[in-house]
């Protein structure tokens, strides 16, 4: 056989396999493809970028919205002394500002405080009260869906038959389909009322039925997320401990729970960080003070309530605006580091785990 | 005498730092059945996958060696494997039609190829089922789906879908293990047929088969290629100790 | 006998957790129903509202989620397919770019909706919409401001994760030999997934596109300052409208109507309206996600 080396070989039949073609609709198809997957990247990139561009300048920013800025008490602006172009235009306020200015600090100053006011002359961005709101509306949330999420899974996962099984999951799932506007309203409409009756305190609309009405939107998630836990515990355990005579409830706690704790965990990890970011539910039944008692029955104003109620009525570009963006890029920050602490620890901490096993 | 189709010089394959094929040279010749045996795991169906580098698509191999198909050297950095492939069929263990019409798994290669002339596309189509025997079978069902027809109807359609693109060789990777013995004969008599026009290479763990179906025949143990003669002799005469004991049972 | 008695404990306690759940379901939706029913017929679906949100229906609002949902898909669904595509067939799972692009997924599906507010806020709104300004009506307002296509996108945003997840699932039940019979019979890459894998996916992208509505049509946070509206005299004309959408009027309805006693119907009404809608898409997500899963095995 007279062997020759590949090259343009213009004698042979229709289907030459000689020289490599180049393929121009493929290469295109790859290119693209690759483009619009970078997206979701690009996405995520620009939603830190855009969101903290708009936070951004509140650590620059004097007061901007009361024309009552004074070369003379540049020091107490303090800052990079910029924006200074708002500060020359008042010169002729320099008498009645005195008494006022005294009292208007410097917005970022504000934030660590624990009032929030930000719609008054002297305007205080407090964060605390309602990082502090927010963390009593998840906690009570959470002590309430956790548990019975938990065991609920346990149920299905571990005691129902698989065709009651079958009939269970898409039903909880079921909760997954409602809107949190629907839920926000039913809380609104029949939970608070309810437990009014039931518990007698003032505030119809406080942390304790926003908590409830919360954590009904976090049981599905808790509860899904922890029923995969449990049913990807490799059957060769259940079977094992079965086989040593132990009982179904027995392999349950002793056997499977604890192999699929890094599953439960992520899943409560994920349950939270859905309670936390959670907008129309706190909106509506969470009755939207910004008070800061530990007493579960009292209102209680969340971050992204906040940002809610008041981004529609604040004037573009100005302090208000700065910071509702600034605890937006808390929101994202605090939601972001939980989702990587639940892909990692469960990728590390599961895998390893599994992998020894083996 | 026959010419020679494939030809192929000192193949060694590796899955990373596994050796999977050790040296492999043979000559096929053309428009003959060559049957390869051997017991599981030999490296007759990797083998089988170089000859249309089928292995491209799994990370970590390696191969070393040359492929020569009507002079040219497959595995050379110049070869356009896309066309290769229309030259070098290939039918799976598993038949594999596509979730389609008859029709449209049968048109599917010529479609590629540029063919959109819908008369055109249907005597291909019909020569090609034809050629399969199978074409009485499926006329009026031309545009069902493929899925709904039997295992053995089944590898027939991926044959005579094969078939359309024209090709020059034909893979067969033990076609009729799936399949029950009735469908089993239907296949082996469309190989013989099919050799008149194309070479046909056939794995099989059956050696009846081999014995029945093939011209030449290449026994393959744990990566190396023991012996490969014309079947009367593998099967009567066997040179090598090892093909006389695979062939009289003694392992496999 | 103690060992039994435990056990008994146990899995009624946690039987019960689960009718506590279902319970809780059933009463949420028997509530609705019983107090929107009385009020839901033709008329209050296909009329504008009127008195002041007392009477009539909620034409707007079922026209304005309807608009918006569908921009929303015709934006997002091209390209969670695409993303999914390249996920399912061109990325090697063990690169950094997919373990990027897989990490940014799973975040943009863990961001609160209110955020994609902000982002709408600040990037559509505040930024391309006020440089489409500046460049085609010579400063004057028209893409600055809020409307249904910075709300839609911003939408978009939000359900892409979820179009994405469905379809590369889909994607994937296509087993690999159907791929590698394409291929041998000298078929490139492109050609089977065009070919092949995206008809055999169909059903996939069905689904994603259906949960990414129902989705759409539930959210109110990401369209609270993006687009949404309470009254509006008239349904949007174009891209820069403001829309009315059935969660946003839920909402507003039930925290700011001045009349509770007469606005309480229609605010049970158009829950149960909503409640309807994603109820049925999702059930058709479910029973298409069921036959794909049927078929894969």
């Amino acid at each position: 056989m007279k062997i020759r080396t590949a090259r343009k070989d213009r004698n042979s039949g229709e289907v030459s396999f000689a020289k490599k073609r180049f393929r121009f609709s493929d290469w295109l198809a790859e290119k693209i493809i690759k483009m619009v997957a970078f997206l979701s990247i690009a996405i995520v990139v620009l939603i830190f970028i855009f969101v903290f561009r708009e936070a951004f300048p509140i650590f620059r920013m004097d007061v901007k919205d009361k024309a009552n800025k004074e070369v003379l008490v540049q020091e107490s602006y303090g800052g990079a002394g910029s924006e200074n172009s708002s500060v020359k235009t008042s010169d002729n306020q320099v008498d009645n500002s005195n008494k006022v200015q005294a009292s208007i600090d410097k917005p970022s100053s504000t934030l660590l405080t624990d009032t929030w006011m930000p719609v008054s002359d002297n305007p205080r961005y407090g964060i605390w009260p309602l990082f502090f709101g927010t963390l009593k509306v998840t906690l009570i949330a959470l002590l309430f869906a956790a548990p019975i999420s938990i065991l609920a899974a346990i149920y299905t996962a571990m005691f129902a038959k698989p065709r009651v099984r079958e009939i269970i999951k898409p039903v909880i799932e079921l909760l997954a389909g409602f809107p949190s506007v629907v839920i926000g309203f039913f809380a609104l409409m029949v939970m608070a009322t309810v437990f009014q009756d039931i518990f007698g305190y003032a505030s119809r609309l406080n942390a304790f039925v926003g908590g409830i009405a919360m954590g009904l939107a976090a049981i599905p998630i808790i509860y899904t997320l922890t029923e995969d836990a449990l049913t990807a515990v490799p059957k060769t355990y259940i079977e094992a401990s079965l086989g040593l005579g132990a009982s179904n409830r027995q392999t349950a706690f002793y056997v499977v729970l604890p192999a699929a704790v890094p599953g439960v965990f992520a899943a409560v990890i994920l349950g939270i960080g859905r309670i936390f970011g959670e907008t129309m539910i706190a909106l509506m039944a969470t009755g939207n003070a910004a008070l800061t008692s530990i007493n579960p029955f009292e209102s209680v104003r969340t971050l992204s309530a906040t940002i809610g109620a008041e981004m529609a009525e604040v004037v573009f570009g100005d302090t208000h605006y700065s910071v509702l963006f600034l605890i937006g890029s808390l929101l994202f920050i605090f939601t972001f580091t939980l989702n990587a602490i639940a892909e990692f620890y469960i990728k590390n901490i599961v895998v390893r785990k599994y992998q020894s096993k083996k | 005498m026959n010419n020679i189709k494939v030809k192929v010089n000192e193949l060694s394959l590796r899955y990373g730092n596994n050796l999977a094929l050790k040296n492999i040279s043979m000559d096929i010749p053309e428009n003959m059945v060559t049957a390869f045996i051997g017991p599981s795991g030999c490296g007759k169906s990797t083998f089988l996958r170089t000859l249309n580098r089928m292995n491209d698509l799994i990370d970590n191999v390696t191969i070393d060696g040359e492929v020569y198909i009507d002079n040219l050297n497959i595995y050379d950095k110049n070869i356009d494997v896309v066309n290769l492939r229309k030259k070098v069929g290939m039918i799976f263990q598993k038949s594999n039609p596509f979730a389609k019409s008859v029709y449209d798994n049968i048109a599917f290669g010529p479609r590629i190829n540029g063919i959109s002339n819908k008369g055109k596309l249907d005597e291909i189509v019909e020569l090609s089922l034809k050629q399969a025997a199978i074409w009485d079978e499926v006329k009026d069902r031309l545009f069902h789906s493929a899925l709904s027809l039997s295992g053995g109807q089944q590898q027939r359609i991926c044959i005579a879908r094969t078939i359309a693109v024209n090709p020059e060789i034909i893979l067969m990777d033990e076609p009729a293990s799936a399949l029950d013995p009735i469908s089993t004969s239907k296949i082996e008599e469309l190989i013989h047929e099919l050799k008149r026009q194309y070479t046909i290479i056939i794995v099989t763990h059956n050696m009846q088969q081999a014995a029945r179906t093939s011209d030449f025949t290449a026994f393959f143990y744990l990566g190396d290629l023991i012996e490969i003669n014309k079947t009367e002799m593998i099967f009567s005469n066997p040179a090598k100790k090892q093909t006389e004991d695979y062939i009289s049972g003694r392992f496999g | 006998m103690k060992r039994v008695n435990k056990d008994t404990i146990i899995e009624s306690v946690t039987g019960l957790s689960v009718l506590a759940i279902i319970f809780i379901i059933v009463t949420i939706l028997v509530i609705t129903i019983i107090g929107g029913w009385p009020n839901l017929n033709l008329k209050f679906l296909s009329e504008f509202p009127k008195d002041g949100m007392t009477k009539g229906g909620i034409f707007p609002a079922i026209v304005g989620t309807a608009l918006m949902t569908l921009i929303m898909a015709v934006a997002a669904v091209p390209f969670g397919v695409i993303t999914a595509i390249y996920l399912a067939e061109y990325a090697n799972e063990n690169s950094i770019i997919a373990k990027t692009i897989r990490f940014a997924v799973k975040t943009l599906a863990v961001v609160p909706s209110i955020i994609f507010g902000l982002f709408g806020l600040g990037f559509f709104i505040g930024f391309v919409g006020k440089n489409m300004d500046s460049l085609f009506s010579g400063g004057e307002l028209r893409w600055g401001q809020p409307n249904i296509l910075w709300a839609s996108l911003t939408m978009a945003l939000l359900t892409l994760p979820v179009v994405i997840v469905s379809v590369e699932e889909a994607i994937r039940t296509i087993p690999k030999e159907m791929r590698e019979a394409s291929l041998a019979l000298g078929a490139t890459k492109w050609q089977t997934i065009r070919k092949v894998v995206i008809p055999g996916s169909v059903s996939g992208i069905m689904t994603g596109t259906i949960l990414a509505i129902s989705r759409g049509a539930g959210e109110v946070a990401p369209i609270l300052f993006t687009g949404a509206a309470y009254f509006l005299s008239d349904l949007p004309h174009s891209l820069s409208d403001q829309f009315m959408s059935l969660g946003y009027h839920i909402y507003i309805m039930s925290t700011q109507s001045s009349n509770v006693d007469a606005t309480l119907p229609i605010q049970f009404a158009t829950t149960l309206v909503l409640l309807l809608l994603t109820f049925s898409l999702n059930g058709v997500a479910v029973v298409l996600r069921y036959r794909i899963r049927k078929n894969a095995k």
